[in-house]
């Protein structure tokens, strides 16, 4: 799982009729002190999350086990919103 | 499946079902030597380890099994708390 913030959002008519109705954000990694790290990551939204908000996205096959996205062609989903993180001294 | 050390937590409120209830945290992978090597990851826990110990994790869909027959959508999972490492590399 990754720590990531949401920096956008993707909206696409022609697709996978599998993945109507569901939210595509764009992600951002960060390592747990919030500093940005390469790449971004286009995420399937299950938890109502918003541009600027730290999440948690898995990815790999275990997206598919998310709420509402049983058999759906996606790689990384959100399942979390971060509300703290604490790391020892 | 990898070494590592817990190094933090991480709190969530608004999370997927399945994962009430699991603790997230932070784990810097390690070397045989425990020496630190790489970014640090986020993983949830079946065994109850806390901040400070050495632990072994494991990575992608089989990260879930332990939680079975719940789903719990996650890809990395602390699987065990290490006792001892024997490093016989010279």
């Amino acid at each position: 799982m990754i720590l990531a913030r949401v920096v956008g959002s993707v909206v696409a008519t022609r697709k996978d009729p599998r993945l109507e109705g569901k939210k595509l954000l764009i992600l951002k990694p960060i390592s747990p002190d919030g500093k940005d790290e390469a790449g971004y990551v286009v995420s399937v939204d299950t938890v109502s999350a918003g541009v600027r908000e730290t999440v948690i996205a898995v990815s790999g096959s275990s997206a598919r086990m998310a709420e509402g996205c049983k058999d759906l062609p996606v790689d990384s989903t959100i399942v979390g919103i971060v509300d703290t993180v604490h790391l020892e001294a | 499946m990898f070494l590592g050390r817990v190094v933090g937590c991480v709190w969530s409120t608004m999370k997927d079902r399945n994962l009430v209830g699991q603790r997230f945290l932070l784990v810097q992978p390690l070397s045989p030597q425990l020496k630190p090597t790489g970014k640090r990851q986020l993983c949830t826990d079946c065994i109850g380890a806390g901040a400070g110990e050495l632990v072994y994790w494991c990575r992608g869909k089989e990260s879930s099994f332990p939680f079975l027959p719940a789903e719990v959508p996650t890809d990395s999972t602390i699987v065990g708390i290490v006792d001892s490492v024997h490093d016989q590399q010279c």
